[in-house]
């Protein structure tokens, strides 16, 4: 049983979608009882899962038997335990929002598709090798389109053929990168990979630095990198609530494949490639703060806000990336647990300002929205800023810090002024920019926005530990030696 | 045979780009499917050309064909062939619920100068 531990993350959800499809019959009661069941036992599962990397090494599963390099593994190490984990809370908080709000009626199908995207996320955190994931960012994808189409809004049609038509461009891109790697170095296993890539001839490099290019440009489009990410504000900004803070992952996804393809594929040992393709994330990611702070504050409307933040974050991410060191890396992490959750949250929270008569609760909803701004903007007493204050240590040492410690500073800055502004449009002006539905507000809604509040609260309490934990995961995601340690 | 191969990749690489940054659907779904076409040909071509080879590994065979990039090409047809399924309807809803078949949904009227 437990030797199969790796492939359970993955085998909750494609059984409870295909279950919720097939109990679909017995009407929308029994779909929401099945579904928080398996995502119940799915929390249990990837609890384990981590539980299980706390004082071991990588856990490779080979699928079938197959051992590697003929066959497809599945890797589960502190990291992909980690994200799997984040997946599944994040999962909680959006799917009780949902069931709190009656969402999941306003669609055919919106229970198997959310167990399908769970599917595909946890397949592209989880797998050792690189056209397997190929395959699961399309099941993700696919499950996303449709979730997008939720709710079924015109805007939401608009945005969701802009959302496929470019991720179809970036999976054509992701089969040429493939392609290219496979013909030079003949095996796709990341960590096959990683060993033939340190053995290239001199001939090949040209060849092999091009399929890495590609596949950052595909890794950047997912991620929502600068200048790809034009698509997700607008994207973001017309889908139904509980999608959209399921979504705060899936630029996640791209990060972390930046961090384990290219950081294997490319990392200390592999001779002249070695992190060749740092300045430009690093660069990259400090235009995208620049962009995305202009954004946050442009934007007229509250979600196109968040969309922007969310791209802040992506950008903070990147260059934690291009800073590269184990400091910046277990930072990143840090990071990208309490920006995911937040970021989910804090779409959940705007949902509720947007639609709902919040006058009869304006002090309980003006106090939630201050400490989802202190936390979204990086200040006391939330993970954001330990993130930061992680990140500046890490840009010490670094050749660009001036750079670095300017931008990040003036754009913390700008975020909390055009923040407060909203706060104040919102709660002292009462402008509120409801869209002609005006709805009571339960309390019960506002559980499982508290519930993400509350997990980043507990990332700041149990901050030692977190720390510790990652900065271990860091060395092992970088490859780092007993000595270097 | 690999300079033909080479060319027809590259023509409907060039073709697909060029479909897919027109402005009505219909062109950009084609164009979609030519990229798909071109990346698909381009894996399959990664396990190097040869012809009436098997593609199976014994040990009486000295020659043979690599069989991976041939399972993979498989997969990622089957991925493409749904996805353009599923584009091709997306724009058939958008051009009833929108009105129009551009890609932004709203068409861009140039508003002519009176004279």
């Amino acid at each position: 049983m437990i030797s199969h531990l790796p492939f359970y993350p993955l085998l909750v959800p494609l059984i409870a979608g295909i279950f919720t499809l097939m109990f679909k019959h017995f009407g929308i009661n029994t779909q929401r009882w099945l579904s928080a069941l398996f995502l119940l036992l799915l929390l249990f599962v990837t609890l384990v899962a981590l539980g299980s990397t706390f004082d071991a090494s990588a856990t490779v599963y080979a699928l079938g038997g197959w051992e590697a390099p003929y066959g497809i593994t599945l890797v589960l190490d502190k990291l992909s335990a980690l994200m799997v984990l984040l997946t599944s809370l994040l999962a909680l908080g959006a799917f009780s929002y949902a069931l709190f709000e009656r969402m999941d009626t306003k669609s055919l199908h919106f229970h198997p598709l959310f167990w399908l995207q769970l599917f595909g996320i946890n397949g592209a955190f989880l797998t050792g090798d690189l056209f397997n994931l190929f395959v699961f960012f399309e099941i993700l994808l696919i499950a996303s389109y449709s979730l997008i189409l939720h709710g079924n809004k015109e805007e939401r049609i608009k945005a969701g053929l802009h959302y496929v038509i470019l991720n179809l461009v970036g999976s054509a891109l992701f089969l040429l990168g493939i392609g290219t790697l496979y013909g030079i170095l003949g095996t796709l296993n990341i960590e096959d990979l990683a060993l033939k890539i340190s053995v290239l001839p001199s001939t090949d490099v040209g060849v092999i630095a091009a399929a890495g290019l590609l596949l950052l440009v595909v890794f950047g489009l997912k991620a929502a990198m600068f200048p790809l990410s034009f698509w997700l504000t607008h994207t973001y900004s017309s889908i139904s609530a509980p999608v959209v803070a399921l979504f705060a992952i899936l630029t996640k996804v791209g990060i972390y494949a930046i961090l384990r393809v290219h950081g294997t594929l490319f990392g200390a040992d592999a001779g002249e490639l070695s992190y060749y393709y740092i300045p430009w994330v690093l660069n990259l990611g400090l235009l995208s703060l620049i962009i995305s702070t202009l954004g946050v504050m442009a934007a007229d409307s509250l979600k196109n806000k968040i969309g922007y933040l969310v791209l802040v974050s992506i950008s903070i991410l990147l260059i934690l990336l291009g800073i590269n060191t184990q400091e910046a890396i277990s930072a990143a992490i840090y990071y990208t647990i309490h920006s995911t959750l937040i970021a989910g949250g804090f779409f959940l929270f705007a949902d509720v300002l947007l639609r709902k008569n919040i006058l009869p609760h304006i002090r309980l909803t003006g106090g939630l929205f201050f400490a989802y701004g202190l936390a979204i903007a990086g200040l006391p007493p939330f993970a954001g800023f330990f993130a930061k204050v992680m990140l500046l240590d890490a840009a010490m040492q670094n050749s660009q810090q001036a750079i670095i410690f300017t931008l990040i500073l003036t754009s913390t800055l700008l975020i909390l002024i055009t923040l407060a502004r909203t706060g104040s449009n919102l709660f002292y002006e009462q402008k509120f920019e409801h869209d002609g539905v005006d709805t009571v507000l339960h309390r019960g809604s506002l559980l499982s926005i508290f519930f993400l509040l509350f997990l980043s609260v507990l990332l700041v309490v149990f901050a030692d530990p977190i720390t510790e934990f990652l900065s271990q995961m860091a060395a092992e995601v970088l490859h780092l030696k007993e000595t270097q340690r | 045979m690999e300079l033909l191969l080479a060319l027809i990749i590259a023509t409907l690489t060039g073709s697909g780009i060029f479909l897919t940054l027109r402005a009505r659907t219909y062109p950009v779904v084609l164009g979609l499917t030519l990229l798909s076409y071109a990346a698909n040909l381009f894996l399959f071509a990664m396990g190097r050309l040869s012809i009436n080879q098997p593609p199976i590994y014994n040990e009486q065979i000295t020659h043979y064909t690599d069989p991976l990039p041939q399972a993979l090409v498989l997969t990622a047809i089957v991925i493409s062939f749904s996805m353009s399924a599923f584009v091709i309807i997306l724009s058939l809803k958008a051009k009833a619920q929108l009105g129009n078949d551009h890609v932004d949904g709203k068409e861009q009227i140039q508003e002519e100068p009176k004279p």
